[in-house]
């Protein structure tokens, strides 16, 4: 794929794959929307997957994280069939909004998942505390969701898939719904997360830039239905800066590739 | 504190203005069926303070407890039930709908054939009447809960009783309680005709009785103990309501106050 010239340092030499998904296919009726995607994430990479609008993301992402059953299709998670939503995987909706309970104010968000799965007053206590600082909220955890802007609301749905403490998360357009500055600041704490927690992020995206921003690779999806037309090596190391990262001639022509492979797919 | 106190004076004004007009323009009241005030009062006193409390009015007031409370447990666990089970609610979805079109109180003669005039009667007329309200709305509040809810429910991988009590209950609640609102000022009408109809004792056969027997001051004086106890009643359901449902109103309030 890329020359090795261009390949970065690898920063793991064994690179274990964590979920693999082979010939998923699903379809609404008789309406097909994903043909044989086939899907390998590493553990500790960073994968967008990209298309255009409708192509079947959300659909691939449902599949993928165990809310919608395939068709067809293999999926195993850790080593594990997943037969739907595993044990060490955690999901970041597109709509804050909609996606925090809004009688609960933001550290029991943050815990309601813990709580379920049995774990301590005290460690859910350590661990949504963890949690909020990492994502810069501490002091609001006694905030309700409503009370908080878009951008901070999103800052909570990813500290409670921090406090899940998942092998990887998994996030359907989190950025979508919020300003171009607010986005920015999320991309960037979701590669800083990213770095000091060493989960594996799958990040489901529109947006070409944000892709090749965030990635290690991107995985673009086309056509209908929505095959894996290509999955691209960016050739960019891990720490980022959306200034001088995309100014530089790699992440230009990584993009190029990506649109290219977008566009021409269209019909 | 001064704006508790200027609300208070506002609500106030016009009950303290019609209570006067109506003590000044009874004060010479020679009918028979309109007492003065005055007179009325003085029943008042003497039955409600507080003899008639123990006699009719704690009664009245247990069996609606009993009666309200039961329909509101049965009608949200059901509600839940048929919430959260499409075939099933689809299969019973037609009587629902002929039930809420019948005024429950229809089959007092039914009641009263079957169990007889007694508190059982009187207890199972007021769940009845109760319990569709609640049912029905608790039906609409847990088969509106956000979709995205139950996916976030689905993915965290929370158990059943993790999802039932702080995913679905707290989502359906603002309708559960509009549901027991409803339910609770039905709830004591049908308390008060079946005490009117049924055995000795309690508000509505007080009030009956006194008008039966020409002592129309206590007759009176029985509506607005009548008046009071419902005023109150609200006003308590107001303020639990207010405590459980505070999230809701800050946020209501907050979406209108068009902050972010």
């Amino acid at each position: 794929m890329t020359s090795p010239t261009h390949a970065p340092v690898p920063e793991r030499t064994h690179q274990d794959v964590i979920f693999s998904v082979h010939g998923l296919s699903h379809a609404y009726g008789t309406h097909r929307v994903l043909e044989r995607v086939d899907v390998e994430i590493n553990a500790g990479e960073f994968m967008c997957i990209v298309g255009p609008s409708g192509v079947g993301k959300s659909t691939l992402l449902q599949c993928l994280s165990g809310l919608r059953k395939p068709t067809t299709g293999e999926l195993v998670f850790q080593g594990t069939a997943i037969d739907g939503p595993p044990e060490g995987m955690a999901v970041v909706f597109q709509d804050y909004s909609r996606s925090l309970m809004p009688w609960l104010d933001v550290r029991a968000n943050v815990t309601l998942p813990l709580r379920s799965a049995g774990v301590s007053r005290t460690e859910r206590a350590e661990r949504a505390q963890a949690a909020l600082d990492e994502v810069g909220l501490s002091g609001f955890e006694h905030h309700y969701p409503w009370q908080l802007s878009g951008g901070m609301q999103q800052r909570v749905a990813i500290a409670r898939a921090l406090a899940f403490r998942p092998a990887l998360i998994v996030m359907d357009e989190p950025f979508a719904s919020v300003d171009a500055q607010t986005r920015a600041d999320l991309e960037d704490l979701t590669l800083q997360v990213r770095k000091h927690l060493g989960i594996t992020f799958l990040l489901v995206t529109h947006d070409i830039d944000e892709a090749v921003y965030l990635s290690d690779r991107v995985l673009v999806l086309n056509q209908k239905p929505a095959v894996v037309v290509d999955v691209i090596d960016v050739p960019l190391d891990r720490d980022r800066d959306q200034i001088t990262t995309k100014s530089r001639p790699e992440f230009a022509e990584a993009r190029s590739r990506v649109y290219e492979l977008i566009r021409g797919h269209q019909a | 504190m001064n704006k508790h106190l200027r609300l208070f004076l506002t609500e106030l004004w016009l009950p303290v203005l019609l209570l006067v007009a109506w003590w000044s323009l009874s004060a010479n009241s020679t009918s028979l069926y309109f007492p003065a005030l005055r007179t009325i009062s003085e029943a008042f006193a003497a039955d409600w303070l507080f003899d008639h409390i123990g006699i009719d009015l704690l009664p009245s007031l247990g069996r609606l407890a009993v009666g309200y409370l039961t329909a509101v447990v049965i009608g949200v666990i059901l509600g839940v039930f048929l919430g959260l089970n499409r075939a099933a609610e689809e299969t019973v979805q037609p009587l629902l709908e002929f039930v809420r079109a019948t005024p429950g109180i229809a089959i007092l003669p039914v009641a009263m054939i079957f169990l007889g005039t007694g508190t059982t009667m009187k207890v199972v007329m007021i769940a009845f009447v109760a319990f569709w309200p609640v049912l029905l709305n608790t039906i609409e509040g847990v088969r509106s809960v956000e979709p995205v809810l139950l996916d976030v429910s689905a993915s965290y991988r929370l158990d059943r009783t993790t999802r039932l009590t702080h995913v679905i209950l707290p989502a359906a609640a603002p309708q559960i309680f509009a549901g027991a609102r409803t339910a609770i000022a039905i709830g004591v009408v049908v308390m008060v005709v079946t005490e009117m109809v049924g055995t000795p004792g309690g508000l509505g056969y007080y009030i009956l009785s006194s008008q039966r027997s020409f002592d129309l001051a206590e007759m009176w004086a029985g509506i607005i103990v009548l008046g009071l106890v419902g005023y109150l009643i609200n006003q308590l359901f107001r303020l639990f309501e207010g405590y459980v449902l505070r999230w809701h109103h800050g946020m209501v309030a907050h979406a209108k106050g068009g902050t972010s």
